[in-house]
């Protein structure tokens, strides 16, 4: 961990991003005594930032490790090694009840199954309050309600009063996302870890929340880690974009930037095999059968090589490291480092 | 097998099917005369959003309901027979020769205790193949046909791949060159970059073995690029359908103008959209009007009043009254009427 | 069902594919707004009423439970007065007859009901109530604890009930009403705690779970207010097989000996009949008496669990109400 000198003059220059990880890595043990004991490397030393009304877009397909990330985030999954900073500390060091407790309410999640996120027996106000409760103990029971009323507004779950006291059967599949927003925004996140919030819901709805989750961005001043498999919605809201392959980060930097100018073979795939009625069907996507490998016990090397039309000796041999091509965007690829052009797919 | 000469002519037509759910809050009409017709070779995608009863339909079709669900109306007409009518003898007699189904999840709809061989093998000899050289050339073949190497035969659906089995489960609907092959939703389980080689194969095969496709799903985007036609459905009834390229350059129905909308693009400026306010409404309720009327942004007095018919309008058909020929046709949706995201 | 109507068990079977899940649930005709605990009260009223094993179940535990609380109602004798003559047969005084000992047996009988629904409905609770704090938080914990509360679970489960139940009532002599709810509760609980850690597992990576626990909840929270309420049907299930094997194991217990041999009960009527050699002296009556109550009781609850087997599990419920439809919409279109 780098810290700066006290006296130094780049103290005051070095503002801690929001949220920072370094060489965040996580590995499952697979298999038991009767089988052979594997490690799966679900996430490979990862770093990334996220900053203050930030909307940042992890992107990749299953077994990338993006939601493996969040449960880290989260504080579900303990990291095998390296260190998550949220606002300079390391969050591996808060012991005391206080601490996590106050942890968790500055980066809740949402989770992806609108059907399984709220407990079906309570009104859906169980959750707004129960976090309320534990949050935020400095205000009276009246308050919070009043305090749920507000976020259950911010949502656009009006009238407010009435939704409160529906049960989670009562409203549609959009409608409880919301509320799963509303619950994390009850306990005045920084960090809002939003697991494919979208996924299973229908397309129509999908934009009432994509655009809801713009304006947390906006007026509620909360930074956002979108995790998606689709790049058009990461595009729609994110201001800069992650992807992920095997467990690792391919590319990274502005969104426009990545999505115009991508410089790692696997965004291109992504980027041509993305359905967009808009556009002529592009024909090289056929080529390749889209499946990620499930990364058990990996040998050195680019984890795409073996789908990468241009992968050249060095690929076969050493791990690209996450390396700057242009301003704010990097890419962990050894041609697009060389300098050389990267036309693999599209 | 050898490709097929083409053969002009409808394969498929279908007249005013309804059919009805039985539950205890109430009946609901999940497919509400639905009426189309498909041409030999022809790739019809039928597209809408949860509970506008695609799925219904199409296991309507393929003759796969089971209570509380029930045929209420209408026909089938399947290369020249009624199969609501068929006994179950003649339904298993047409079923996998001529016509077969592709579900969701191949996990659900494989058995995970047998090989993929095995599977292939109880399929053929279910339909009176018995010769075991016969059923291993033509599991080989199939298989090759979905470029899945044969040698996965011995494999269990567990040791494959997600996009795998999805072509194992295409390639079983192929066995025995059916006219037409019904799919529900076959690549919603996938990533991306699976999907669209799922897509491509099965345009691919289509184009090469001559059969008529019918594929559902909640995703417009996915098809555009492969259907001939499109057919929109809300609320149990046909809302718009067309040909694809029509429907994607000027749909016509305000939900399918709509739908079109909530999609945000990949390439292109970056707009602010508004999807379609509302939400799918409540079956069980009979609505006096057109059932999209409240979410619809263009509606006027008669919607709530009136069921608009389907309308034909330049080469589809649209329910909606704004198409019925009394009022002069608006202009065609498609025009960029939404602003730039500053 | 495709609806998502909270239930016992996690996932509802769906019978056709109808998608309307997005849709605003369908209001029940009588109004929205019934919480989760009145819905599930009725629900099982329907179930019970709809099925017709259950409903025979819940009429003989009606009857037993009133039999139980107001037996002088009923018997208008003193079932312990040792004061008729003995092994009369049936008669308009004597409905059952008197026993060998000189009792009225109807009396003995109807009055000996309150000891045993009171140990059947005791344990039930006692069971269940142990059984689902052990066996969801052992599923919910995991790791350490899951191994730890699993070992003394297995334990229990593995030592062969009767003869210990045996064992420990033969130390304490005569067992009364409390002592008999204890031992056969403390022998009994680890079946079900199995049970339901099985159920609890297969609820644990529920997303709503994994929210409370973001949210910073503490497990004892979790395990009691977020999962066990959604257990419900399967937690009376439980009830109801606890209570049925109490009646048993109970007057068996009592039969053999072990019981309280001053207390009005059917075990102890069964004792003392067999003591008599009752078959053999042609009294009969004074061990099918009590033997059919004790059937019957047993039977009130086993019918009665048909009927939540539905409620947790809707594939097994009878498609009764749209096949009789079906048939008359079958018969119209083939007249028309």
């Amino acid at each position: 961990m780098t810290t700066a000198q006290p006296g130094s003059a780049d103290l005051e220059l070095t503002t801690e991003p929001l949220l920072r990880t370094e060489g965040l890595t996580k590995h499952f043990q697979i298999g038991n005594t009767l089988t052979r004991r594997r490690t799966l490397h679900a996430v490979d030393d990862v770093c990334f930032t996220i900053g203050e009304r930030q909307i940042v877009a992890l992107a990749g397909e299953s077994g990338s490790g993006k939601s493996t990330i969040a449960r880290l985030l989260a504080k579900i999954y303990r990291p095998t090694s390296g260190e998550i900073f949220f606002e300079g500390k390391r969050i591996s060091s808060l012991r005391s009840r206080h601490d996590r407790l106050r942890y968790s309410g500055l980066a809740p999640m949402v989770f992806q199954d609108p059907f399984a996120s709220l407990n079906p027996v309570f009104r859906v106000s169980h959750g707004v309050l129960r976090g309320l409760k534990l949050h935020r103990p400095d205000l009276d029971s009246k308050q919070q309600y009043e305090e749920a009323r507000r976020v259950f507004d911010v949502v656009g779950l009006t009238p407010s009063a009435d939704v409160l006291d529906r049960y989670p059967h009562e409203l549609s599949g959009g409608q409880r996302q919301r509320v799963g927003f509303a619950q994390a925004l009850a306990m005045r996140p920084k960090l809002i870890l939003a697991d494919e919030p979208v996924s299973m819901l229908d397309v129509s709805i999908r934009i009432g929340l994509l655009n809801l989750m713009m304006t947390l961005r906006d007026s509620e001043d909360v930074s956002i880690l979108f995790i998606t498999h689709d790049l058009a919605s990461a595009r729609y809201i994110a201001d800069r974009l992650i992807v992920m392959y095997a467990g690792q980060i391919a590319e990274t930097g502005p969104i426009d930037e990545v999505m115009t100018n991508p410089k790692h073979p696997y965004t291109q795939l992504l980027l041509s095999a993305a359905p967009d009625p808009r556009a002529p069907l592009g024909v090289d996507a056929e080529t390749d059968r889209g499946e990620p490998p499930k990364v058990i016990n990996p040998t050195p090397g680019c984890r795409f090589r073996w789908r990468c039309p241009i992968a050249i000796d060095v690929c076969h041999s050493i791990t690209p490291p996450l390396e700057p091509i242009a301003d704010g965007h990097e890419a962990a690829c050894h041609v697009a480092q060389s300098g050389a052009e990267v036309k693999a797919f599209g | 097998m050898a490709d097929r000469a083409p053969t002009a002519g409808t394969i498929l037509d279908v007249r005013d099917l309804s059919v009805e759910y039985l539950l205890e809050g109430g009946i609901v009409l999940a497919v509400d005369n639905v009426s189309f017709s498909l041409e030999h070779r022809e790739f019809l995608a039928i597209v809408g959003e949860s509970g506008c009863g695609k799925s219904t339909l199409l296991f309507a079709i393929a003759h796969l309901l089971s209570p509380p669900a029930e045929i209420v109306g209408g026909s089938v007409t399947f290369k020249g027979r009624n199969l609501i009518r068929l006994t179950d003898e003649a339904l298993n007699a047409i079923r996998w020769k001529d016509l077969s189904v592709v579900m969701q999840s191949a996990m659900n709809a494989l058995n995970p205790v047998k090989s993929i061989g095995a599977q292939f093998k109880d399929a053929m000899r279910a339909h009176g193949v018995t010769s075991r050289q016969e059923i291993a050339s033509r599991s080989a073949e199939v298989l090759k046909m979905v470029g899945i190497d044969p040698v996965h035969l011995q494999s269990y659906p567990h040791q494959l791949s997600g996009g795998m089995r999805q072509r194992s489960m295409i390639a079983m609907a192929l066995l025995f060159t059916p006219e037409l092959v019904i799919m529900d939703e076959p690549t919603s389980a996938l990533d991306v970059v699976a999907q669209r080689s799922l897509m491509v194969q099965i345009k691919e095969l289509q184009e090469q073995f001559g059969f008529a496709v019918i594929f559902v799903t909640h995703d417009m985007s996915l098809v555009s690029h492969f259907s001939d036609r499109l057919m929109v459905m809300y609320a149990g009834q046909v809302a718009e359908v067309g040909s694809t390229r029509n429907l994607f350059d000027s749909p016509a129905h305000p939900y399918t103008a709509g739908l079109m909308e909530a999609f945000p693009s990949i390439r292109g400026p970056r707009q602010a959209l508004s999807g379609i306010p509302g939400s799918p409404p409540n079956l069980t309720r009979r609505a006096e009007g057109c059932w999209f009327a409240p979410r619809c942004q263009k509606v006027f007095e008669r919607c709530h009043a009136e069921r608009p018919d389907l309308y034909p309008v330049d080469g589809r058909q649209v329910r909606c009254f704004l198409f019925d020929g009394t009022s002069a046709p608006p202009r065609v949706a498609g025009e960029d009427e939404g602003g730039e995201l500053t | 069902m495709a609806f998502r109507i909270p239930s016992g068990t996690t996932e509802s079977a769906t019978v056709a594919p109808l998608e309307l899940a997005e849709l605003p649930g369908l209001d029940h005709p009588s109004g929205r707004r019934q919480s989760p605990a009145i819905r599930a009260l009725r629900r099982m009223g329907k179930a019970i009423r709809s099925n017709r094993k259950a409903s025979w179940g819940a009429g003989l535990l009606a009857l037993f439970c009133l039999l139980a609380a107001f037996p002088e109602l009923i018997a208008r004798d003193n079932p312990s007065a040792i004061i008729y003559k003995v092994s009369l047969g049936p008669s308009l005084h004597h409905l059952l007859g008197t026993t060998g000992l000189g009792q009225d047996m109807f009396a003995q009988v109807i009055w000996g009901t309150r000891p045993v629904l009171e140990i059947a409905l005791g344990v039930g609770l006692a069971s269940t109530a142990i059984a689902v704090l052990i066996g969801v938080a052992a599923a919910y914990l995991g790791g350490f604890w899951d191994a730890a509360l699993n070992l003394l679970t297995d334990v229990l489960l593995v030592i062969p009930l009767f003869p210990l139940l045996v064992v420990i009532a033969g130390y304490l002599h005569s067992a009364g009403t409390a002592v008999m709810i204890a031992v056969i509760t403390l022998t009994g609980w680890s079946y079900t705690a199995r049970q339901l850690r099985a159920q609890a597992l297969s609820l644990r990576k529920r997303d709503f779970l994994e929210a409370a626990r973001v949210r910073g909840e503490r497990p004892f929270y979790i395990i009691v207010v977020e999962i066990i309420p959604t257990m419900t049907s399967l937690l009376v299930a439980s009830f109801l097989t606890n209570a049925l094997y109490a009646v048993l194991f109970s007057t068996s217990l009592q039969f053999i000996g072990l019981g309280d041999p001053s207390q009005v009960s059917w075990g102890t009527m069964l004792r003392a009949a067999e003591n008599n050699e009752a078959f053999q002296t042609g009294q009969s009556l004074w061990i099918i008496a009590p033997g059919l109550c004790i059937v019957g009781l047993g039977a009130a609850f086993a019918l009665l669990n048909y009927a939540f087997d539905e409620v947790g599990n809707p594939a097994l419920r009878p498609l009764r109400l749209s096949q009789k439809r079906a048939q008359r919409r079958k018969i119209a279109k083939q007249t028309t």
